[in-house]
Formats: C-alpha cells, structure tokens, sequence
C-alpha cells in the first residue's frame, strides 16, 4: 500500500504580457498611476547606470562590472517595496537595489572603480556590502534575520542569488535554517537562465527552482520577474510575511541575462544569438513602458524628458566619483582590526615610505 | 585544591557562562551545545541557564554556522559559535576568511564582525580520523583573523572572554588534549587576557622554548628536567598566533641566544617556520646556534592507534635543546 506523504504546488504569477498587455483583468492596487510611475523611472535609471559603467569599463576607465541588464524590474521593485529599516543583503548586481536603498550613485562607480570605500556610505545603514563568493549572502542573510528576530525587531531581511548559486550548499543550508527558526527572509533567485556559460538546464534537473522551497519546508513560488506588477504583488506579500513573523519565502524571479556574465565575459562564445533576441522581445523595462503607455501614464515626451534627465544623473554621479581623492595608503592597514596590531602600524609605517618614494620617482619622472 | 580549581574545559565553561551573564549581546551557537551542553560539555548547562535563545542548537552544518554567525555580528550580536572538531571547520571557511576577516576592512568600519568561533583541537585523545589535526596556520595566515590558543585553565577564562569582548573576528582553539589534564584555581572575576601578547611562564637565561596550546605541558616538563642539567629555559606561550607579539619573542631570544618552537602541527609551512624567519631578520647577530624547530611531520595526523608515533613529546624537545645547547658552529 502506498499514500501521498506530501504534495507541492508550486505557482507562477504574471499579470502583462511580453508586450506589456494585461493576461487578465488587473487587481484594483495595481490601476493607478503609482508606483508604476516611480518603478519605470527608477528602472530607466538602472539601465542608464548600466551603460555608462559598461562604457566606462570598455573605455579602460573601470575594472571588471557584472551588469544588470534585464534585472531592472526586480532589483527596482525589490528595493522600492523595502523599509528603509529591512536589511538587505545583495550580491554583485544589485546595482539598482543599492542605489533605491540610498547609496549614491558616485558611491557604487567608487567601489566598481576598485575602492572598498564604496562598501562604506552611511546611507547603506546596517545592509550588508555585495557578496562576491556565490551564496554565502545567503547564510548572512539567516545569520541578519536571527538578529532581529533575537532583539525583538518586525523587520524583513532580504538577499538575491543567481540560478546558478543555488546550486551551492550555502543556499541549501540557508534556506533549511530560515525554514527550521522561521526567520523573517525573503530569498529571491534572479534566474536569469545562465551562469557564466552554464545554462540553467544544465545547473539542476528541477523544473523549478522555487521547488527547493518543498525541501526546506517553506513557502517557495515562481513570478515573471520582467513583470514589474507580478513583482510588486509577490515580493511585497513576502516582505509583509517576513515582516509579521510568518517566516520565510523562496522566490523564483524568472529573468534574463541580456548582458555578458560581466564586461570579462564574451557571451557569444557559448548563447544562441536567437536566444538573446528571443529574450529581448520579453525585456522588462520595454514592457512596463508599454503597459504605462496604454493606461495614459506615460509619453513619448516624458519619456525623452526622463532620458535626458537621468542621463544627466549618472553623468553628475560620474563626475562626483572622477573628482574624488584617490585613497592614501594607510586605508590597507587602519580598517584591517579594531586597532592596529603593533607589527601591522610598523607594516603600515614602510609603506608610507614605499608611497612617498614611488611619488617621488614619479615627480622625478615628469 | 579549593572549589575554585576547575579543569581548561570547565574554564572555557565559566567564561562562556560570565560573557553570557554580562552581554545581553553574547550568543552561542552550535551543534549539540544546548541540551547536551557540547560533545565535550563546554556548553552544560549553559542552555538551561540562559535559555534556547541565548544558547541555541542549530542545524548540523559548519559552512551554515560560521555563515549566520557572520551575519549576526554585523548587526551588532556577539556570537560565539562553535564547530565539534578543528577537523570539520573546513567548510566555514570561506565564510572565516572572504568574510568574517574582511567585513570591517572591506566597510571601511561601517560594520565589523565581532564573532568567535569556537574548536577543539590536537591529538591525543583517541579520537577517530579528522577529529585530531591542528591546522591553526590555514587560520593564523588570513589579515583580519585573530587566532588564539589558550594552554591552562587561566588562560582559557582570561582569553576567551578577552576574545569576546574583542571587536574583530576570533578563532579560539582549544587544546582538547589537557582540557581536562589539570585542576587549577581560577576566579571568577570577569577579567580578560590580553590578546596583544605572549606570556611568559618561566623566565630563563640559556635557551628560549616558544610553544602554544596543550604542547606548552611537554615544554614546561621539559624545562624541569633541563633546570636539573642547570639549562635554564625560557618558556613562552604565544597564546596568540594572529596578530603575534613577536616583540616579547625577539626580546627573549635577543637574551638567550638561542631558541627551540615547539609546535603539534605539521613542520612545513607551520608558524614555527614564520617565528624562526622573524627571528633570522631581527637578532641574527643575537643567536648562537640555529633556531630549531620541534614539530609534527608532514604527514597526515595518524588515526589513533599511531598518534603517539606523530606527537612530539618531552624526549624530541630536550634532544633539540641539548644540542642547540651544544652547538658551536
């Protein structure tokens, strides 16, 4: 004799088509000209940040950048639907979210420029700084969300991992513990389809990756994450879950990776070209542009205005980061311990001297 | 003895116990330390005591552990998480040295990570297999990472509460082969140990021994027998391996003329190694004979029924001090 142990669902929220049309009747909250409004902007200026840094790098004026192009919807939405109390804990594109949480923009050209003084804005309050190892945001986010939740704090903790990283255990073991303490989390998979060259196929037989959820016993759901709508109503419902002590949810944000891996990455080494164009034809921000423009929100003069406006923005944030003083050498040593070890000052002491003499090679030089 | 001569183990106990009672801050976390008080029973007690959200059992997972302790620490908690064996703290590595060790240095201070992670480690308990190494140089190598190894009951107390008071980053390993060899008498008196220093048990005037964790005991009674031959030892505990006070190192040597590390772990690449170049660089002139090294081999720390053939003892360190003692060039 056999019974049913256990039975998942897992479902999918979409509400605009890949063109931005309505699947259906829309909720009453999602009818006025807000936040949608606000969403599109923000989601404009992402992409206007995106180019520039790329460009930026490809002008040999910025390292290494892992762009965000056809996350904007999430990170925008994510971000916005956050108290400025929740703690976020990003990875290394959530350009936008850090940005929407108050980081300046010149600050994120700062840190991709190549100075940890970008991790260190006061606006970033208590959220963690980009995690760079794949998934161990993860832990650090269950590790945030017992804090609060040992101190008594109704406040949401919420981190992004890629498809890709969810195949680590880190991810596995953080979502089981969020699961186990019922810790005030949200997860969000930007399942953005590739991991570097590995495709999501080839990343876990799962059809889902929300599916993960069933394991760890918590609450796991997929939502088109190039729908701004379908976002705002999923992420938000998690958030207030987290927040009312009802425990954690897994999010799967079905995406795609428009860009490169970062500007070191050549994707046409290993992606169809049909592939990517398939996918702009989903792309986020042409898609919530539409939907505004069918509802009489948005116009081609508001939308050239916003251009030129945002452009402007990212341009003054380029300049504000270009103007700044590079960092003086002591930042290796002063920020390493609480107080600087006696053989690390000595450390830091030659080189201050190793400084001055390059400097004055260099004056010597000119 | 009075009721105040407690073991190393009931030390590491008691200092858990104080951070607990004065830090509303302080939590442990770990497999098996509430009801069971830990595999060793560092942790007895201290649940039933301070209750399930101070003193909490968490999944069995070392990367998990390490990782929400990073976490908790930013937002301002002191956790004191501990990992079963030195063996199996492998896994929350990544999260010791991309993270734990660099949150305040890559914020430029905007958060810092104040959390301890806890190990017993070292051979001689037959043990099984990954249940014995000393690999606390993987550790004492990372910027940012305090590493500190007590060697009695005192220094336990002393350094462990030091190492949770401490704003940085701390492993704290604990030598489980003389956790419970001695009873001595230590007060409870909330005062910490420096974690900026050496500490020098015995002075002498002939050879300086610079040992650390449960090695210290051969090295003491290896002293005792070399006082009977009229060698007076100099015997230090490093007690911190990261940050390293080399200063009372060289001081001593600079004294003496002559040294011999003494250390459980692997030859190669250990920090006897990195002391004795620090001491090539900075009293060469000093040394009358080489800086020699009394070590584990580099091999694999055997399974039990082998470990004595690998654990350095009393006999491999007055072998080494007689003859630095009659080296002449």
């Amino acid at each position: 004799m056999h019974e049913v142990s256990y039975q998942g669902d897992i479902r999918l929220t979409r509400y605009l088509d890949d063109s931005g049309r309505p699947l259906g009747e829309m909720p009453d909250w999602a009818l006025g000209e807000q936040p949608w409004v606000g969403y599109y902007q923000q989601m404009v200026l992402a992409r206007q940040f995106d180019t520039k840094a790329i460009s930026l790098q490809r002008t040999g004026q910025m390292g290494t950048y892992a762009s965000l192009l056809g996350a904007e919807a999430i990170d925008v939405v994510s971000a916005s639907l956050m108290q400025a109390e929740d703690v976020l804990v990003p990875y290394y594109r959530n350009h936008a979210m850090q940005m929407i949480r108050g980081t300046p923009i010149s600050r994120l050209f700062l840190y991709w420029g190549g100075d940890e003084r970008g991790n260190a804005s006061p606006q970033m309050g208590r959220d963690l700084p980009n995690a760079v190892p794949i998934a161990t945001q993860c832990l650090h986010t269950c590790g945030v969300a017992t804090a609060l939740k040992l101190r008594g704090e109704h406040q949401a903790v919420l981190t992004m991992i890629g498809d890709g990283g969810t195949s680590k255990g880190d991810f596995l073991e953080a979502i089981n513990v969020a699961g186990a303490w019922q810790l005030p989390v949200v997860f969000i998979i930007n399942n953005n389809q590739w991991a570097i060259s590995v495709p999501r196929s080839k990343q876990c037989i799962a059809p889902t990756l929300a599916q993960k959820a069933l394991g760890a016993g918590i609450r796991g759901e997929q939502v088109d994450g190039n729908d701004a709508i379908a976002l705002h109503d999923v992420v938000g419902q998690a958030l207030e879950r987290a927040r009312a002590g009802k425990g954690p949810t897994l999010i799967e944000a079905l995406s795609y990776r428009l860009s490169d891996h970062t500007t070191a990455d050549d994707a046409t080494r290993y992606r169809p070209a049909d592939e990517l164009k398939a996918a702009w034809s989903r792309e986020p921000v042409a898609r919530l542009r539409n939907w505004l423009h069918g509802k009489g929100f948005w116009d081609e003069a508001r939308e050239q205005a916003w251009q030129a406006e945002s452009k402007q923005l990212i341009e003054a944030a380029v300049a504000e980061w270009q103007a700044m003083e590079p960092q003086p050498v002591d930042e290796l040593y002063d920020y390493l311990y609480a107080e600087c070890p006696s053989g690390l000052a000595e450390q830091r002491e030659q080189a201050r001297l190793r400084q001055q003499r390059r400097e004055q090679r260099g004056a010597d030089h000119d | 003895m009075t009721d105040n001569a407690i073991t190393l183990l009931d030390a590491v106990n008691l200092a858990l116990a104080r951070a607990l009672e004065e830090d509303p801050d302080v939590v442990l976390l770990g497999e098996d330390i509430g009801v069971n008080g830990g595999v060793f029973r560092a942790t007895d007690g201290l649940q039933a005591r301070f209750g399930e959200r101070r003193v909490i059992d968490t999944p069995l997972a070392e990367t998990m552990i390490a990782g929400l302790g990073v976490g908790m620490a930013t937002q301002g908690l002191r956790p004191v998480a501990e990992i079963q064996f030195m063996g199996f703290i492998f896994p929350a590595f990544e999260h010791l040295v991309a993270h734990a060790a660099r949150m305040r240095h890559r914020t430029r201070g905007r958060l810092s990570c104040p959390m301890v992670l806890r190990a017993p480690f070292g051979g001689g308990i037959h043990a099984p297999e990954h249940h014995s190494e000393s690999t606390e140089t993987l550790l004492a190598h990372i910027p940012g990472l305090r590493v500190v190894i007590p060697s009695s009951p005192a220094r336990a107390y002393g350094l462990l509460l030091a190492a949770i008071r401490c704003d940085d980053p701390v492993v704290f390993l604990e030598p489980k082969r003389i956790y419970r060899a001695s009873k001595t008498l230590v007060e409870d008196n909330g005062e910490a140990l420096p974690l900026d220093t050496c500490f020098t048990l015995r002075e002498g005037s002939d050879i300086t021994l610079i040992s650390w964790g449960a090695m210290i005991q051969e090295t003491l009674m290896a002293a005792d027998r070399l006082a009977e031959e009229d060698i007076s030892c100099e015997v230090i505990d490093v007690a911190t391996l990261n940050p390293i006070d080399h200063a009372t190192l060289i001081a001593s040597v600079h004294k003496t003329g002559r040294c011999v590390i003494i250390h459980e772990a692997p030859h190669h690449g250990g920090m006897g190694a990195e002391i004795s170049a620090t001491l090539s660089e900075q009293v060469l002139t000093s040394l009358q004979a080489p800086v020699r090294r009394v070590t584990g081999d580099d091999t694999v720390m055997p399974y039990y029924r082998n470990e004595q053939l690998y654990l350095p003892d009393v006999d491999d360190i007055l072998i080494a001090v007689r003859e630095t003692m009659e080296y002449s060039g």
